[in-house]
């Protein structure tokens, strides 16, 4: 199985990244951008054929590891 | 007296840290690789050091709070050893649940290296009873990643709680409440982004550092 989990600060912690972006992408002439985010993307292979237990287990893996979650919340798709 | 440095792959403070605390305190200091799993024994202090431990990898202090020296250094912390992270090493402790609270981007996405006033927001703890009163004290800052977070009720609680230690007089980063360095409940894990490793000698601009190891040392 293929997994792959997002990382996004959470709405509440200042995105100070995502805000530079959106005033960047303004100054380009975007100004219908807003709500700018940035997070990041971690892929791997899973092995097992269980897709309700591997979605448990890697999100035990962002609680654990892959996400601070004092910060940053999660999304995990397994298929 | 006797202190140890923890040294990750990517620590660039160990030496000073170790030249620090020696002379200002005298006591024996060693350096301790991060692979190891036990510490020396009779430990005053456990410093985890500056840097850029693994590259910041993930996130910063993330794959460091996973070494396996980290659990001796929560053992340690366990039974009442003193244990200060240091810029990087604040991250650390906060990746490895020591510490309430992240260490976010600075706000104004700048890497910031200055001297920098603090107050003494608790002076009653033992990494600065030796301020003896004094409420400012000088040392300096390097990071980019030292803007402080934690939610309002864990911010009430430290503050209620005595449990900052050090505020900055002038927010460098965007840290929650200012907050430069904080303690755990029982008050022997102390995280703080200043560096009093950089704080040591007339030479360096300020000598606030060494009262801080002092401090600890004369405690234990």
């Amino acid at each position: 199985m293929k997994a792959k989990v997002e990382v996004f600060l959470k709405p509440g912690v200042l995105d100070v990244q995502g805000k530079a972006i959106e005033g960047a992408l303004h100054g380009l002439g975007f100004g219908a951008v807003s709500g700018v985010r940035v997070g990041k993307t971690i892929e791997f292979e899973l092995d097992g054929a269980d897709k309700a237990k591997a979605e448990n287990e890697v999100k035990a893996m962002c609680d654990r590891l892959l996400a601070n979650t004092v910060i940053e919340g999660y999304r995990v798709d397994v298929g | 007296m006797k202190a140890a440095v923890v040294v990750f792959p990517g620590s660039n403070c160990d030496r000073d840290c170790a030249v620090a605390i020696e002379r200002s305190t005298g006591a024996k200091v060693e350096r301790v690789w991060h692979q190891e799993s036990a510490l020396p024994s009779g430990l005053d202090l456990i410093v985890l050091p500056g840097g850029f431990a693994y590259g910041d990898y993930l996130r910063c202090g993330a794959m460091a709070s996973l070494s396996p020296v980290m659990r001796a250094v929560a053992d340690a912390a366990e039974r009442g050893v003193a244990v200060a992270g240091i810029c990087n090493g604040f991250q650390v402790l906060c990746e490895a649940g020591m510490l309430p609270g992240a260490l976010l981007r600075n706000a104004a996405l700048k890497y910031v290296c200055t001297p920098i006033d603090l107050e003494v927001a608790n002076g009653q703890t033992r990494f600065t009873a030796g301020y003896a009163g004094r409420r400012e004290v000088t040392m300096t800052i390097g990071n980019g990643e030292g803007n402080f977070f934690a939610d309002e009720e864990t911010l009430d609680r430290l503050e209620g709680e005595g449990q900052v230690v050090f505020r900055y007089k002038a927010n460098p980063n965007g840290s929650a409440r200012a907050i430069a360095g904080i303690v755990s409940g029982r008050g022997n894990v102390l995280g703080m982004m200043p560096h009093p490793d950089r704080a040591f000698e007339e030479e360096l601009g300020s000598t606030d550092g060494a009262i801080l190891f002092q401090s600890v040392l004369a405690s234990a």
